[in-house]
């Protein structure tokens, strides 16, 4: 059996568009068996000991910030935190020369948050030591949509041929591109669901349906993962208005009512309460938000341990 | 004197092709016939070479005055040379901008004393390049300009614009478009459509183009001026020129050679030297680019030389600057991609990179004729290269052609009777 697992060799996790259905799966796989560590009296295992991990933020995050924290922290990592203010506007130190300061100082994983797309891959060209994307831009959030994969197989026994529909601001979402990678690359049925300011240009060609209407798209759905808005990022002045897009997208009991009756609820946080879903559906039965939370620091954990026994540079 | 034995002469004004000699005296082409007896000072054995006129490249920004760490006069007409290119016209974007008789003279002082190919100037339509006012266009032509443009951005007042080309008209200066309406371009990086939204970059839509080369060319007919449009990209374009043409307006119209020979996908990896303005874009428009310069709907082939710092590019995707440069590449490329796949015979290349630049610019260059200028290549269109980083002599290194598999290389570049360059 050992023999023939596939074995990780990237130094870097950048996204899920570069990785191969099996890749993901050893993720996944790696994910299961460090979960059970968080359960344990003593939630520690010596896997990165003598290791660091820096998490170099370029955007404010707490969430994902602190949830790869604790997982380089139960893999008895040493964890440096980062935050670097910015502006639109460029200035001081370049991101390589800031990688490459991290790098003499010894580390062993950069872990980045920056608000261009691109910006991860740029890093981990330009270092040895590996790099783990925790959000660049629109462009992807790999660890997110890995913990939203794991517990969405964790409650559904498996990926492939199931419904997922990703609702909310499609076109500025790294959270969603991701998911769209990874569960169509596991052989999910994906559909987004948003007003068609929302969606970007030729969406379907990365093999996904596109639907304007969400009672339509709940119809057969075994899952639906609701993004978070980000009304900020209306730079035209273009996006329905709060109330508006609750009426028309908002996850709402009554809506839940008409569509599978165990279909699972997914939010990647943090949740505007009366604007993406309803009070009540966030605290519902469907819901599994703050499991996916919990999944977060396995999948995490396991990215980490990966990574940091990979050697491939990333091209 | 110096004598051109046994080359493959090609001559865009008439069409020829053919096995010729030709022989230069005193900065001129002295005779041009089979078996020239008369004696040189040197020979060249140009058998199985093709001769023809030195490129007139109509679209090089050469950073100085102002950025001087991007690239020189020296600098880029030396680069020039070894691409073939023997006249540029210089465009105006430079610090400060080429907006005032002043400005002028001092390119004019730093090109007496460093150019190494002829530079011609070309002046901006707004003062700063701002879109506010106009230059003062009948003194900028009484210094030499040949055309006036706000390349790098387009005129958004249409009043504006209509004053510009009426003066123009009366002065005898070409207006050049750089046709980008930047209420749609918004603040996008790469081509719209599928490769900016799985880069998750912001994408820059054709329309952003083509509906500023719509208005630009009806402002132009009803001005009665001749307009050039700059980097044509998109297929949309294309077509609203080759109706202009139908109609009789006087349109002309470039492309640049990354727009017939890459297309989007070149982004994906976020590789910085790929980003453009405007945008490398989809299969469909390359293929409309590549018949628009055979039908000839696209008059010109420049290489929009763009230089920027290694510092400028290497950098967060959003950030770097866009530009490629291009005068060492122009030549190879056009023979790699339209001469070798048959699109353009070899007069009909020679047109779009010589003849028809200099007749749009009303120079007399781009002729073989006896008694024009001896400004000459001779190209070896077999070799077969792949082009390096450290090929360039041009102080910018940011050429999306880097690893790109060439063919045809310049030999010889003469300019004004003299050897300039030896490959």
């Amino acid at each position: 059996m050992a023999t023939n697992k596939p074995k990780w060799i990237r130094k870097d996790l950048l996204g899920l568009g570069d990785l191969s259905r099996e890749e993901i799966e050893l993720i996944l796989d790696t994910a299961y068996s460090f979960k059970e560590i968080s359960t344990r009296q003593i939630k520690k295992v010596p896997a990165l000991r003598g290791k660091m991990v820096v998490n170099l933020f370029y955007e404010p995050s707490t969430r994902t910030r602190v949830s790869f924290e604790v997982a380089a922290k139960r893999l008895s990592a040493d964890v440096i935190n980062v935050a670097v203010e910015t502006s639109s506007v460029k200035k001081g130190e370049t991101l390589a020369d800031t990688g490459r300061n991290i790098q003499a100082l010894k580390a062993d994983i950069i872990v980045v948050r920056h608000n261009c797309s691109g910006a991860a891959l740029m890093l981990a060209r330009h270092l040895d030591i590996s790099v783990v994307n925790a959000g660049d831009g629109w462009h992807e959030h790999p660890t997110q949509a890995l913990l939203d994969i794991f517990t969405l197989k964790e409650k559904m026994g498996k990926i492939s041929g199931l419904n997922v529909v990703i609702v909310g601001d499609i076109a500025h979402s790294r959270v969603a591109r991701s998911n769209i990678w990874g569960l169509t690359k596991l052989g999910a049925n994906v559909v987004v669901c948003a007003p068609p300011v929302l969606i970007p240009a030729a969406i379907e060609q990365m093999g996904v349906r596109i639907s304007h209407n969400i009672e339509e798209a709940l119809e057969n759905a075994d899952a639906v993962n609701v993004l978070r808005m980000q009304f900020e990022r209306d730079e035209l002045g273009a996006f329905p208005k709060q109330m508006e897009y609750f009426r028309n997208f908002g996850i709402t009991k009554e809506r839940l009512g008409k569509a599978k009756r165990d279909i699972i609820v997914m939010h990647p946080g943090p949740l505007n309460r009366g604007i993406e879903m309803s009070s009540e559906v966030a605290d519902g039965a469907n819901s599994v938000i703050l499991e996916q939370v919990t999944n977060g620091i396995a999948v995490r954990m396991a990215v980490l341990f990966l990574v940091a026994q990979g050697r491939e540079k990333s091209r | 004197m110096i004598l051109i034995k046994n080359g493959r002469v090609v001559d865009p004004v008439n069409d020829t092709d053919k096995e010729q000699d030709v022989l230069l005296d005193d900065g001129k082409i002295f005779k041009l016939a089979k078996n020239i007896k008369e004696k040189a000072d040197q020979v060249i054995d140009a058998r199985g070479k093709i001769v023809m006129p030195g490129i007139v490249d109509m679209h090089v920004h050469l950073r100085e005055p102002g950025r001087e760490d991007k690239e020189t006069v020296r600098s880029a007409t030396k680069a020039g040379l070894k691409g073939g290119v023997t006249s540029i016209l210089a465009m105006p974007n430079t610090q400060p901008a080429i907006d005032t008789v002043g400005n002028i003279k001092l390119l004019k002082a730093i090109i007496k004393k460093s150019a190494q190919a002829n530079v011609f100037i070309s002046g901006a339509i707004t003062v700063g390049r701002l879109g506010r006012e106009l230059t003062s266009i009948s003194d900028l032509k009484k210094e030499g300009i040949l055309a006036i443009t706000d390349d790098g951005s387009s005129v958004d007042e249409e009043e504006l614009l209509l004053k510009a080309l009426t003066e123009a008209k009366e002065n005898k200066v070409l207006t050049i478009c750089h046709c980008e309406d930047k209420a749609l371009s918004h603040n996008g990086v790469v081509n719209l459509g599928f490769t900016s939204t799985i880069l998750g970059l912001r994408g820059i839509s054709n329309e952003s183009e083509y509906k500023r080369v719509e208005r630009d060319i009806k402002i132009a007919e009803k001005a009665g001026a001749s307009i050039h449009i700059a980097h044509v990209s998109c297929k949309e374009s294309v077509d609203i020129i080759a109706r202009a043409k139908k109609k009789g307006i006087r349109v002309s119209a470039e492309t640049a050679p990354h727009y017939f020979s890459l297309d989007e996908t070149a982004l994906l990896g976020y590789d910085t030297k790929m980003k453009i303005n405007p945008p490398l874009r989809n299969k469909d428009d390359v293929v409309a680019i590549r018949e628009g310069l055979k039908s000839g709907v696209i008059d010109v082939i420049a290489s929009d030389h763009a230089p920027h710092t290694d510092s400028e590019k290497d950098i967060e995707f959003d950030h770097a600057e866009f530009g490629t440069i291009g005068l060492e590449t122009e030549l190879a490329v056009s023979i790699t991609e339209l001469i070798s796949s048959g699109l353009l015979n070899w007069p009909g290349l020679a047109k779009k990179l010589t003849y028809n630049p200099s007749r749009i610019l009303g120079l007399d260059k781009g002729t073989l004729k006896e008694g024009s200028a001896a400004d000459i290549i001779i190209v070896d269109p077999d070799k077969e290269w792949t082009l390096k980083r450290q090929d360039f002599i041009s102080k910018s290194k940011n050429s999306v052609f880097i690893g790109k598999k060439l063919k045809g290389r310049v030999d010889y570049t003469i300019l004004k009777g003299k050897i300039v360059f030896k490959g």
